[in-house]
This record gives structure tokens, C-alpha cells and sequence, in this order.
């Protein structure tokens, strides 16, 4: 099972450039609206037409700019399913199923409905319109239907993003059970970093049309390879860098000196997540700043710390550092004296390239 | 002296037909627009829109221009055999010509409705073009549709300036109620004409009861239609 894509596609504001293969791991497309997220997925259903380029499809090319190939979207055995789900308004849940299937035999489709229905945990609502379901209802019948025509490849297009935090949850986890039983491709757009995490294996960072990083997601999430990468992934603390000697170099941003034990010839930013932050014990020296707080940002469990390193903030927004604590922590150190000594320890950084 | 019924019959023998001519062509104008994406849409859709501005007799003109017997449509008939002027066919394309706007407006006005991404979701199914237009396309559109086919058929059966010019006053054979009326009141045969009048007035009224109780019907199933 395999799908490969290259894809170029003017869009209004920049161009959309895309190349990669995808397997049987879930690929995840993470990005900020309008990224040109959803438009890789309509290019690949044949939706929409790219300018140049080549899509195959387990070795069945769907589109060709040099050979001339474009094969509508009726022959690309492609399942899609749409942000706001476009169900049959119409028809009843298993006609919406069933729909698809006019060419087998009726015994065939009904035990086919009848499957989908109950791997979607559909049962007692097959004969109800799509406007008398809930949403997380309405989107199962989304998934049961692009499931039912036995699709080479899955596509996803924000399928949660119309449904409540809790129900959102609920239905990722559902996904996640239901796709491991499907044999083919899939993809998933979202821009909801915890989703993507959590269902895909393999992720592709997107920013206007650009591929900022494709590979597994824990590589993704621990080592971003540029600035915008580790931005769309929901980094909150990144510095540039200047080289003070050998191993030690002065993140700028943060004004703080820090060393490492190798720093990387073409180093430009360094990165950190929020939570890595620790306060330091009395026998750490290295790595350790001083810094007050200057404003918080509260969670119902836990807490962001907006820290200024050294000198006193003169304005509010003038912090150096982000730091997430739980509310025990954040308890904890306010009755702390201040200049608080934090300590930034140097496994968790991650260096980007100028 | 019996009273001539034959007006009536031809009236709405006329309405029926042409009805059914706009009802089909109206809505393939109408799906055909919704995909269409050249230069030519503006002036397409200008031209479809026409008989709805233009005054019956100069949209009666220009089909005298087309199937009298020297026009570029009539000159072919005639050599088969067949005169479309002053014959029964003319009172069909002359109605049916006027009323095209009224279902060809509302089927493309009730097409555009629809949601883009569930017919997408059919092509991506791997549902033919034709059955997504039969299944879906056209049950999402039926009410548009359906109102369109009644002001088609009111627009039919009230035609006169076109129907005059190319069908002309035969009586039995061309002669509908609007044009009986005008001869029977221009010749000084008011009572004539008052029955005449009356059975028009009946007629527009039923169709307006129709169109009340079809939109009260199709208020039931507001949900059922609207999509999610």
C-alpha cells in the first residue's frame, strides 16, 4: 500500500509544493488554516486539478501533467471525508452507506451496510435522515460511507473539527481503533497539534504550501528542523544564538548563557518546550539563570509562567522565557524568594539551522 | 348555437406540452450553466434571461424571423413537409419560449444551493455523473424546481403576444383563451368574452392554491432538505 504525490498548485497568495510517500502508517498533515493542508487532499481525490505533477496510487498513476493523465474521481477508489461531512440530506443513514454500492448484488450491499454500521457503532439509526443525528453520529456515517467502497486510500479533511472538546476526544480515540482494521493509506489534516500526535504516526509540517518537516512524529516533536516547523508544532521557547566558545553560546532571546555538550557547526536558533523547564538545585551551577516572573497565563491544570531573565521587565510583555507548570509546582514557587534560579538542562534543546 | 369550448382545451392542451418542454430544457440549461466556466456564461445566461424582459411580440418577431418560411429553421421544416407557422406547434413554441426564463432561473437559483462538497462526495464515491444528478442533485433542488414548473405553466397559459404573432387566431386549431378573448372583445362580443375572462381568472387562481399549498408542504420538510 502506497501513496505518492508531487504537487504543484498556484494558489491565491503562494504556490503549494508537496512531495512524499506515504504507507501504511497514518500521515498527518499539521498546519495553520489555509496552509493548503485540505488542498493536497482535494488534489489527490481529483477534486481539483494540479498546475504540474504526479500522483500514484499503488502503482495506478490518478494524475500525470507530462503523460496527460487525470482520472476523474469516479475511477480513483479514493474514500474522503469532508470537514462538514457532506452527507446525503436525502437519505437515510444506510442509503448514504449503501449508495456507492449499485453494482453488487443487493444481498451483498445489505451485508456490507450491515458491517459498516456495526463497526461504526451506527445500530438503531439506519433508517434516520443525516438531520435528525448528532455530529459525532453524522460524522461515523461519513466514515462508514467512504469505507464502504473500499477505498485504496483514506482521507480525513478535519474530520473532528466541527464536534466539541469532549466528543473530539472521544471520536479520536474511536478513529483510532476502527483504522486499525483498514488495510489502506491513510491521511489526516488537522491543525490540532494533541490530535495529530495522537492518531498519526508519521506527520508533514506545512506552512503556506511549503513541506517545513515530514517524518516520524516523536523525531518531529523532539528535534523541528526550522523555526517555522517548531513554531506549528506548538514550541514556545526558541532563541537565536550567538557562539560564545567552543560548546557555549549566548541564546540571545532568552539572555542567558548556556552550554551544551556539542553544539552544532551551523546552529542558529535553539529550542525548548515549556515544560522543560525545572527549578534548579542547590548544587547545579551550570546551565542555571536567574529570573522573575512577569505575568501568568492559567489553565484549568496547569499554568503558564512568563519568565524575565535577570534585569527587572520594564514592560509586561517583556519576557524571555515560557514556562508550563502544574498548579502544585506554580503553588510551590510562588512562595519561592525571588530571583528564582531555573534550570535549563541541555538534553532537552534542540538546535535549528540558519 | 353551442358556446365554442375548443379555447380551452387548446389552452391548456399548449400549457401542458410547453410545460413539459421547459421543465426539461430549463433544467439542462440550468445544470449545464451551474458547470459551465467560459467566457461565453455572461452572454449565455443573458440570452436565456431574454424572453423574460422582452416584450412578447418582439421574442413573436424573432421566432417568425426563425421558422417562417424563408427563417433558417423553417426553410429545413418545409422541406420535410412540415409548416410550423399557424399551426398547433406554434402555440407550443411560442409559450414554451416565454416560460423558459421562469424554470431555467429557478432550477439554476435551486442548483447553486447545494451544497458543492456533497456531490464532490458522491464523484469521490465513484457515483456516475448522471445518477449523482438523478439521486441527488435533483431531490436537493426539488423545491426550487417545483415552484419553477408552476410559474412556468402560469407563464404558458397566459401567453398571447407571441402566440399571435407565429399561431395567429384559428379558431380550433390556434386560437387559446387569451387570444379568444382579445377577438371576442375587440369584435364587440363581451359576453363571450367575460366567460372567457372568468374561466382565466379560475385557472391562474387554482395555480396559486397550488403554489401556497405547495410551499406550506414543502415547509414540513425544511429539515429534511436543508441539509445538516
Amino acid at each position: 500500500m502506497e501513496l505518492a504525490a508531487d504537487i504543484e498548485k498556484k494558489l491565491p497568495g503562494f504556490t503549494l509544493r508537496v512531495n512524499f510517500e506515504t504507507g501504511k502508517h497514518i500521515l498527518g498533515l499539521l498546519g495553520a488554516s489555509g496552509s493548503g493542508k485540505s488542498m493536497i487532499l482535494r488534489c489527490i481525490a481529483g477534486l481539483e486539478t494540479p498546475g504540474r505533477g504526479r500522483i500514484v496510487l499503488n502503482g495506478r498513476v490518478l494524475f500525470d501533467s507530462e503523460r496527460g493523465i487525470n482520472l476523474p474521481s469516479q475511477k480513483r477508489k479514493v474514500g474522503l471525508v469532508f470537514q462538514n461531512y457532506a452527507l446525503f440530506p436525502n437519505m437515510t443513514v444506510a442509503q448514504n452507506i449503501g449508495f456507492a454500492l449499485k453494482n453488487v448484488q443487493k444481498s451483498e450491499r445489505l451485508s456490507i451496510i450491515d458491517e459498516k454500521i456495526y463497526m461504526m457503532h451506527l445500530e438503531g439509526l439506519e433508517d434516520r435522515y443525516p438531520y435528525q443525528l448528532s455530529g459525532g453520529q453524522q460524522q461515523r456515517v461519513a466514515l462508514a460511507r467512504a469505507l464502504a467502497i473500499e477505498p485504496e486510500v483514506l482521507l480525513l479533511d478535519e474530520p473532528f473539527s466541527a464536534l466539541d472538546e469532549h466528543l473530539r476526544e472521544h471520536m479520536a480515540g474511536q478513529l483510532i481503533v476502527s483504522l486499525e482494521e483498514y488495510r489502506g493509506v491513510t491521511l489526516f489534516v488537522t491543525h490540532n497539534i494533541e490530535e495529530a500526535y495522537r492518531i498519526c504516526q508519521n506527520l508533514m509540517i506545512l506552512s503556506y504550501g511549503k513541506v517545513e518537516a515530514c517524518a516520524d512524529k516523536e523525531e518531529i516533536f523532539k528535534r523541528p528542523p526550522t523555526l517555522t516547523a517548531a513554531q506549528i508544532t506548538g514550541c514556545k521557547n526558541i532563541s537565536r544564538i550567538k557562539r560564545v566558545s567552543g560548546n557555549m553560546f549566548e541564546a540571545v532571546d532568552w539572555g542567558c548563557r548556556l552550554t551544551v555538550d556539542s553544539l552544532p557547526d551551523n546552529a542558529a536558533y535553539v529550542g525548548m518546550r515549556a515544560h522543560y523547564i525545572a527549578a534548579a538545585n542547590e548544587n547545579e551551577q551550570e546551565n542555571v539563570c536567574y529570573c522573575r516572573p512577569v505575568m501568568t497565563s492559567e489553565a484549568p491544570f496547569r499554568v503558564t509562567v512568563y519568565l524575565s531573565v535577570e534585569t527587572p521587565p520594564s514592560k509586561a510583555e517583556n519576557y524571555n522565557l515560557q514556562w508550563e507548570i502544574t498548579w502544585e509546582e506554580w503553588l510551590h514557587m510562588q512562595a519561592t524568594p525571588l530571583p528564582w534560579r531555573i534550570f535549563i538542562n541541555p538534553c532537552h534543546l534542540f538546535f535549528i539551522r540558519g | 348555437m353551442g358556446f365554442d369550448m375548443s379555447p380551452l382545451r387548446i389552452s391548456l392542451e399548449t400549457a401542458f406540452t410547453s410545460t413539459a418542454v421547459t421543465f426539461v430544457l430549463g433544467i439542462l440549461a440550468a445544470n449545464w450553466m451551474k458547470e459551465y466556466r467560459g467566457r461565453m456564461k455572461s452572454l449565455l445566461d443573458g440570452i436565456f434571461n431574454l424572453p423574460l424582459v422582452l416584450p412578447p411580440t418582439v421574442v413573436g418577431f424573432f421566432l417568425l424571423l426563425l421558422f417562417g418560411r424563408n427563417g433558417p429553421v423553417g426553410k429545413i421544416l418545409f422541406n420535410i413537409g412540415i409548416t410550423v407557422i399557424f399551426s398547433w406547434p406554434a402555440t407550443v413554441i411560442a409559450a414554451s419560449v416565454v416560460s423558459f426564463p421562469m424554470m431555467y432561473r429557478s432550477a439554476r437559483g435551486a442548483f447553486e444551493q447545494i451544497d458543492l462538497n456533497i456531490i464532490n462526495a458522491a464523484r469521490t464515491l465513484g457515483v456516475p455523473e448522471w445518477k449523482i444528478f438523478l439521486k441527488v442533485v435533483l431531490p436537493l433542488a426539488w423545491p426550487g424546481v417545483a415552484a419553477g414548473t408552476v410559474l412556468a405553466f402560469a407563464r404558458a397559459i397566459g401567453e398571447f403576444g407571441a402566440t399571435l404573432m407565429i399561431a395567429g387566431n384559428i379558431p380550433g386549431r390556434t386560437q387559446t383563451i387569451p387570444v379568444a378573448i382579445y377577438f371576442a372583445a375587440a369584435g364587440g362580443d363581451m359576453d363571450k368574452a367575460l366567460v372567457w375572462v372568468i374561466l382565466i381568472i379560475l385557472i391562474s387562481f387554482t395555480v396559486i392554491f397550488l403554489m401556497n399549498f405547495w410551499s406550506e408542504v414543502q415547509h414540513k420538510f425544511i429539515p429534511y432538505y436543508r441539509g445538516r
